[in-house]
């Protein structure tokens, strides 16, 4: 007989931390697969390096703090924060830039909060804000994408590039990098061009930019997997895309040559990995259902704001942390109506006690 | 002859939130017949095995008891009988291991028996009992120690009165045994509907129902059916329904199975009777049959014998008082040593340490699992905040919450996050990929509550003892001050000359004699109260249970 006495349910274990990364890791594969097609071998190299820093992160801190290493390594939250940030930085980012940001997450956002389920913020975008402030020039040169480019970097030229900094000789910024379709959209739109001329320009495709219209695709099946495996619940992504599609439709309906039509906004940029693998990040999002829709809404909400009138041309990573901040507090006061009390009530009541 | 029998009526149901699908393995233990067990040597039988006051022993050691006589007196009115399981001599009457999550021991009676089996007269039946007085069957029932037989045990005859101003309009009788493995209620429907309907007509009469619904799980297709048949041979057919629910665990709950019936939640804190509804296991209605029509006592119970470590898992018919050792030899033994051995089902029992502690009138089921059946899930990984918990809660908790407040000892917070309201079913437990105990956190914040308002109690007392001290002290000075001054004043008065006759002098000795006597008994009164009011129930017993919950807790993390 077992010598610790532990109280009911004694059945077996159904449900697994472990196995929820994993499935989150696996549901991410479609739009690595679509991101590394079109931008090239850049994303795989700095997931590598992501995720072998952040595992040596994690497991010196662990080390410090005098606690298992081996078992939390195993949780693979690690290695789910990491692939998140190299997904949402570029594909030529320097090394030294994904230590910094990896080593920012785990040791500072992650473990110096007291570790796994105790952060108030989502690492991987603690880290991309980190970065996009300090780097901004290095966070915000993209590649162009493979439809686009006149040349596309092979994979040891990508390694080069990530390894020592600069490109290969023969090969010059302007000849592989291009502007993203939102930083397109508001430089030009900072100069008064209407939609309909900025869309004449090659870049554009059926609804967002040429290319990455389609990795979002390719994110979008992945969420739904995890919708289907019930890793995560419709709330957030259903009110964080239906927020974005209600605020552009409203004022694309009110001057369709001020304001891109909303199906851009959800294409473009990181709107549906945000809706499904980064607000949905349990750890820092809201908890209960209630509180999970207006947890949505007000980042749908936030990054349309930022995008049309805010400083950065994205904004999935400000609104995520900011809804962060305010995520217990929605929780307080959306408490769903126990079974038998006659309303919800947050402030508790005839105090029971059996 | 089946096909003869009316089909379960179809009617609307309605659902409670979350709830989980466990696999059922009902079938381990649901194929043969209630099996009686013979008698062991020895019977030990607790004086508690009800919620309320233990009863009074009113047998001495040494003394001959029959089967059936009454051991223990029901103290109060709520507690219970308790009876001799059997014929024999009373050896001892002291503390023995008893089946209770804390493995500490509680008074019992313990029987030699001598074999015979010869049992004491039995109660008069009560076959013409619509037209006795309700509070005379009610009685009976008390007399009979008749419990709940579902798991609580709460006394029945104390159930079925809900006071002058409440009206039961609804009699519901849980056979939803949702709980996996257990198959002791499914048997004894199989078996003998008649007799359960027996004991539901009585139970009508008692609580003036003017419907009755019998609620079980759609998984037991046998039992229905062999409810509707004895009911198609009855006049209460116009009553009663047979209702299939949904197999879903918690559905057997008393509040979810009110929910999944009538659509009603009982409200929070408060019972059943206050929507006026009366909820009773099959079993305990088959009890109160033997009761009320055959003078009967509650000496016996089917006992579910079951796990893949147990030989030949069955059904029991097992005296009161047998040890759970004697229940599986009986059943073959172990075929190979159970990781745990548990009192109660998976979901909601609790690990037996001691394998001689006896069968009470709530065990329900020895549930005896191997390493594949209870595997240890390993350490408690840290919370992820994934919300299944909340999905699958009954009660619509957050149990991440209460979890984070009861590990941060945050009792407050945890009572506002409607701690009392737990019913303890082990669903959030059950779905949480961290494998975090969480009912052993919300047992363990429950405990320290009910420490703390022990506690609080106390220290009122000593305030007011305290008070009471000041106030008599200050009292004994004014009157020490007011005797100096009589005397000094009677003093003055002889030396103006003899104003006042003699006489008068020891009447009013007297007076003041009497008057000093009164008050000092008053003051004996006010500082023996507290001492008289101490805290029983859970709380009296929460004090030792919190500290073993603490010192339990601290091992899996």
């Amino acid at each position: 007989m077992s010598p610790v006495v532990v109280s009911s349910p004694h059945g077996p274990v159904t449900n697994r931390v472990d196995w929820i990364m994993g499935q989150v890791l696996f549901a991410l594969v479609p739009g690595i697969l679509a991101m590394t097609w079109y931008f090239g071998w850049g994303l795989l190299i700095n997931i590598t390096l992501a995720v072998l820093f952040a595992l040596g992160a994690e497991a010196a801190v662990l080390r410090a703090r005098g606690r298992p290493v081996l078992p939390t390594l195993k949780d693979y939250s690690a290695v789910v924060t990491a692939v998140l940030f190299a997904i949402a930085v570029p594909p030529t980012l320097p090394w030294w830039l994904t230590l910094i940001g990896m080593v920012f997450a785990i040791v500072l956002v992650k473990q110096l909060y007291g570790g796994l389920g105790y952060n108030p913020f989502n690492p991987a975008m603690a880290a991309y804000v980190l970065l996009l402030i300090s780097y901004p020039v290095e966070m915000t040169t993209w590649l162009a994408p493979r439809v686009l480019a006149e040349h596309s970097l092979s994979f040891l030229e990508s390694l080069q590039l990530i390894l020592l900094g600069h490109l290969p000789q023969g090969l010059d910024w302007d000849i592989v990098s291009s502007a993203t379709p939102l930083d397109q959209m508001r430089t030009l739109r900072a100069q008064d061009l209407m939609i309909d001329e900025i869309r004449q320009s090659p870049l554009w495709g059926d609804f967002g930019g040429r290319g990455w219209e389609w990795v979002g695709n390719w994110f979008l099946l992945g969420g739904i997997y995890l919708l289907g495996r019930r890793i995560i619940t419709w709330h957030i992504p259903a009110s964080f895309l239906a927020s974005i599609l209600v605020l552009a439709g409203v004022f694309w309906m009110f001057d369709p040559q001020a304001y891109p039509f909303p199906a851009f906004h959800l294409f473009s940029g990181g709107v549906i990995l945000g809706a499904f693998f980064i607000a949905t990040d349990p750890v820092s999002a809201c908890t209960t259902r209630k509180g999970q829709l207006i947890y949505g809404a007000l980042i749908g909400a936030l990054v349309f704001v930022i995008r049309s009138w805010g400083g950065y041309p994205d904004a999935v990573a400000f609104a995520v942390l900011l809804l962060n901040i305010a995520a217990p507090t929605i929780d307080y006061y959306t408490q769903p109506r126990v079974f038998g009390h006659a309303h919800r009530n947050p402030k508790g009541q005839d105090g029971g006690t059996g | 002859m089946s096909h003869l029998a009316p089909a379960p009526s179809p009617r609307r149901l309605w659902t409670f939130h979350g709830g989980i699908h466990v696999p059922d393995e009902k079938a381990l233990s649901n194929g043969g017949p209630i099996d009686p067990i013979p008698l062991p040597p020895r019977l030990v039988i607790p004086l508690a095995q009800h919620i309320g006051t233990p009863a009074r022993p009113c047998v001495r050691v040494g003394e001959r008891v029959l089967k059936g006589q009454l051991i223990g007196e029901p103290q109060g009115y709520v507690s219970s009988a308790v009876h001799a399981s059997s014929s024999g001599l009373v050896v001892a009457i002291e503390p023995r291991p008893v089946p209770h999550p804390s493995g500490l021991s509680a008074p019992c009676v313990v029987i030699e028996v001598d074999g015979e089996d010869a049992c004491a007269p039995l109660a008069e039946p009560l076959t013409d009992y619509v037209h006795l007085d309700p509070s005379v069957v009610r009685e009976r029932v008390r007399w009979a120690g008749v419990v709940g037989l579902g798991g609580a045990s709460f006394p029945t005859s104390v159930k079925l009165n809900p006071g002058p101003d409440r009206r039961l309009k609804t009699l519901i009788i849980n056979g939803a045994e949702c709980e996996p493995y257990i198959t002791c209620d499914d048997r004894l429907m199989r078996e003998q509907p008649a007799r359960i309907l027996e004991g539901v007509r009585i139970l009508r009469h008692l609580a003036g129902a003017e419907r009755i619904l019998i609620g079980i799980e759609d998984n037991k297709a046998a039992a229905i059916s062999a409810l509707v048949q004895a009911l198609a041979a009855t006049d209460l057919q116009q009553l009663v329904s047979v209702i299939p629910i949904p197999t879903l665990y918690p559905s057997g709950g008393e509040r979810q199975l009110i929910r999944i019936l009538t659509g009603l939640e009982v409200p929070s804190h408060g019972i059943p009777a206050q929507i006026g509804i009366l909820c009773q296991n099959v079993g305990t209605a088959a009890a109160v049959a033997d009761a009320v029509l055959r003078g009967q006592p509650l000496i016996s119970r089917v006992v579910t014998v079951t796990g893949r470590s147990v030989a030949a898992p069955r059904n029991l018919e097992v005296p009161i008082g047998t040890p759970a050792s004697a229940l599986i030899a009986h059943c073959g033994g172990y075929r190979q040593p159970p990781r745990k051995l548990l009192c109660g089902g998976p979901m909601m029992g609790f690990e037996l340490r001691d394998a001689e502690v006896p069968v009470t009138k709530a065990t329900n089921c020895l549930l005896a699992l191997t390493a594949a059946e209870a595997p240890d899930p390993g350490p408690a990984l840290a919370c992820i905040r994934c919300g299944r918990c909340a999905e699958v809660c009954p009660v619509r908790l957050l149990p991440q919450q209460l979890y984070w407040h009861s590990r941060a000892k945050d009792l407050d917070r945890a009572q506002d996050y409607n701690l009392f309201d737990c019913i303890e079913c082990g669903c959030c437990a059950a779905v949480c990929p961290s494998h975090i105990p969480l009912v052993h956190y919300y047992r363990y914040a429950k405990t320290e509550v009910w420490a703390r308002e022990q506690d609080r109690r106390k220290a009122e007392q000593a305030r007011l003892r305290h008070q009471a001290r000041l106030e008599r002290l200050e009292r004994q000075e004014q009157e020490r001050k007011a005797k100096l001054r009589r005397k000094k004043e009677s003093l003055e008065g002889k030396g103006e000359g003899e104003a006042k006759p003699a006489s008068e002098d020891p009447r009013r000795a007297a007076i003041e004699a009497a008057r000093q006597r009164a008050a000092a008994k008053k003051q004996a009164a006010i500082e023996g109260l507290p001492t008289a009011g101490k805290g029983s129930g859970p709380s009296g017993a929460s004090a030792p249970r919190a500290a073993e919950t603490a010192k339990r807790i601290e091992e899996p993390t």
